[in-house]
């Protein structure tokens, strides 16, 4: 007997209690909870998103898409950087105003030239308000999971109010379970040390969230 | 379970009993769990549907047990279909031997591990390294511990038990034997001890070619896994090697996508009291050619170890709900006094003593005692966020020890006998009971008590000795009441 076979007798020789009518999965169970919690306007929703990010730690920025070129390029200027991984598909108005070495997104690229490189920039999928988290989804203007992960400066364009949703359910319900997804939550961070969190460990330290109102 | 370093471990009373004199550990313990305690509080207050999040968190994990050969066959299928490859393992051996099979054919000899109970739990670094191979394990508080030469003390943060200075000690001594040394005049500052890490660590993701993780969720509808973690250490090891071996107790599997919902806002705030994790990754099978993100290869073992036989358990059952969050660890008064190495097993805690019987069975001395670990308080079955009733586990364990009976073991029935430790304990119920169905019997020893009440001790004799020397005895009344009663007709006559 394989293993396989093994494992799925002794399942169900343990659950031969459980009856053959037992209620099925759609009506097994109470969904009580909230779809999100508390009612706000679109403009607070983006306000709590921005606090919320910033609790832990992300710097957030706020401007409107006439704006953000410069906005990106004072970033990576202030932050000295020297280049900056593009995802293939990144609008190209977003990094018009700065003269950093474009670095493209490629597979053939290791991840020690990938960590040679100062900053990233991407858009995202979706935000999450309630609990201050941004969402990539490897899109064409996000790239691949690694380009956000080795360099060690982040700038995440976020589009107000039309990617911000209230809550984790409607997050949940706005991505694809199918591409692979990275929830960013403030920049890296542990509890290690004697259970009290501090920022910056291995992903980016720096995680810059640029909200851009209006299109 | 294998065991490897945890075999021989002495019964928790004398292994407790050492680790309460050891102060250091006790400042460790208790300044770490009160700083979550208040801090898991607070996050829990934010939210207003905290109950009925509790509430479906178990009924999803109850109902997916409860058809678990189902959600299992269809993981398998939707991980096959996405390009994955799924693995079976029946134990900690065979997990081991799948994994140092694969490992081996990819032609690497290190890789880099996400933490993961699963793979500690059945020795998978020890296994590895038998066969010639490095597991390097990459988050902060595994990587203490596998500098250290120590063992995990805690679910969440396995280095728990260290407090700043000794990480700082650990570090600079030991780093340069596994690679990059620690930085000169490194301090006990956090913030300097995490950077360490990431210098330390970073050589050796750049270079990874395989990776070793666990899951929190496995999505038997997509095939989705999903790893929640925070310093970056778990998306390094997801996303930069070619091959990538996750390790995963079958009981962690939630049927759809949207059951996510409920564990993505009650797992963080349990843990670490964040609202959000910083980092979760999902992944599903693997991407195709044209995107190339990620491993090109992902395999897939789903271990039971014990877990089908728990299964078996009415009652204990419900200990494979876990979601491994450690908040009944944080909030344990044994646990803060005793320390984690105690439980004699990688999952310490209330949740590590009805689990580790049931996983292990209760043959040695260990597992016998740590359904006794615990005041029975029930502060644990109050943080739980899948309200796994803790205390009803732990006695219904205890009545297993003493009493033996039927349980099943490696997928067979068998019968425990009743374990020899508690002979006085079941030769005093025998002789109540005896007494109890007696009542000529019950007056007479009764009275006798009553009247001799002047001369009782303070504290039992014999193998009473230890029980009665943290309790206080019932002061024996002047008269029985079964005398008063008749004596007074109920107390309708109180003038007598």
């Amino acid at each position: 007997m394989s293993s396989r076979d093994l494992i799925l007798a002794r399942v169900r020789r343990a659950i031969a209690d459980v009856p053959r009518d037992d209620t099925p999965y759609e009506q097994a169970f109470e969904r009580g909870y909230l779809r999100e919690h508390g009612d706000r306007s679109v403009a607070r929703t983006v306000d709590l998103l921005a606090e919320n990010l910033a609790d832990y730690r992300a710097l957030v920025h706020r401007c409107t898409a006439g704006e953000l070129a410069a906005t990106i390029a004072r970033l990576l200027d202030g932050r000295g950087a020297a280049s900056v991984v593009v995802p293939a598909g990144l609008d190209p108005h977003w990094l018009a105003a700065t003269e950093v070495t474009r670095v493209p997104d490629r597979a053939a690229d290791t991840p020690a030239e990938l960590d040679r490189v100062d900053s990233v920039v991407t858009a995202c999928a979706v935000a999450i308000a309630e609990t201050g988290t941004i969402v990539l989804d490897g899109g064409p203007d996000q790239g691949r999971r690694r380009i956000t992960l080795v360099p060690d400066h982040h700038i995440c364009v976020v589009r107000v109010p039309g990617q911000v949703v209230s809550s984790v359910p409607q997050g949940l319900e706005r991505v694809d379970p199918a591409r692979p997804l990275t929830w960013i939550s403030g920049p890296s961070a542990t509890s290690d040390i004697e259970l009290d969190r501090v920022e910056g460990v291995h992903g980016p330290r720096t995680l810059e969230v640029v909200l851009v109102s209006g299109e | 379970m294998s065991g490897g370093t945890y075999l021989g471990m002495p019964a928790f009373p004398k292994a407790a009993h050492e680790a309460v004199h050891n102060e250091t550990l006790r400042g460790n313990l208790r300044h770490a769990t009160h700083t979550i305690r208040a801090k898991r509080e607070k996050a829990v207050a934010e939210v207003s549907d905290w109950a009925e999040l509790r509430e479906a968190g178990k009924q999803i994990k109850d109902h997916t047990l409860r058809h678990l050969d189902r959600y299992l066959v269809q993981l398998e299928e939707s991980v096959t279909a996405a390009g994955g490859t799924v693995h079976w393992a029946a134990d900690a051996d065979e997990a081991n031997r799948i994994v140092t099979y694969l490992v081996k054919a990819t032609g690497e000899s290190e890789v880099v591990k996400v933490k993961s109970m699963a793979t500690q739990e059945i020795g998978l670094n020890e296994a590895l390294e038998a066969e010639g191979i490095s597991a390097y394990e990459t988050d902060l508080a595994e990587l203490i511990v596998q500098l250290g030469k120590d063992r995990p003390s805690h679910i969440l943060v396995p280095a728990i038990h260290r407090n700043r200075g000794e990480i700082r000690d650990i570090f600079a001594r030991e780093m340069s034997e596994w690679g990059r040394p620690a930085p000169e005049g490194l301090t006990d500052t956090p913030a300097e001890l995490a950077d360490a890490a990431r210098l330390h660590l970073r050589e050796k993701f750049l270079r990874a070619k395989v990776g070793v993780s666990g899951a929190n969720f496995m999505v038997a509808e997509t095939g989705t896994m999903v790893v929640v973690e925070s310093e970056g250490n778990g998306r390094m090891c997801l996303t930069l090697p070619e091959t990538l071996i996750s390790v995963v107790g079958i009981e962690k599997i939630v049927p759809t996508w949207q059951d996510l919902e409920v564990f993505l806002q009650t797992l963080p705030r349990s843990s670490t009291a964040e609202r959000m994790n910083p980092y979760t990754s999902t992944w599903t099978g693997t991407t195709d050619s044209e995107s190339a993100d990620g491993p090109r290869t992902f395999h897939l073992v789903l271990l039971d170890n014990g877990r089908t036989d728990t299964l078996a358990d009415e009652v204990g059952r419900q200990a494979l709900r876990c979601i491994r969050c450690s908040a009944c660890l944080n909030v344990c008064p044994v646990y803060e006094r005793a320390g984690g190495h105690a439980y004699g097993s990688v999952y310490p805690g209330p949740i590590g003593a009805i689990l580790s019987p049931q996983l292990r069975g209760t043959g040695s001395e260990i597992d016998a005692s740590l359904p006794y670990a615990s005041s029975l308080c029930g502060a644990c079955y109050d943080v739980c966020p899948v309200a796994i009733d803790i205390p009803e586990v732990l006695v219904h364990l205890r009545e297993r020890v003493v009493q033996g009976g039927a349980v099943t073991r490696e997928g067979a029935k068998v019968v425990l006998k009743p374990a020899k430790g508690h002979a006085a304990e079941r030769a005093a119920m025998r002789a109540a009971r005896w007494a109890f169905s007696h009542p000529g019997v019950l007056r007479t020893g009764q009275r006798a008590a009553s009247r001799t009440r002047r001369f009782h001790p303070r504290t039992l004799p014999g193998p009473g000795k230890a029980w009665s020397e943290t309790r206080s005895l019932p002061a024996v009344p002047a008269e029985p009441f079964r005398d008063w009663w008749q004596r007074t007709q109920g107390g309708k006559d109180a003038s007598k």
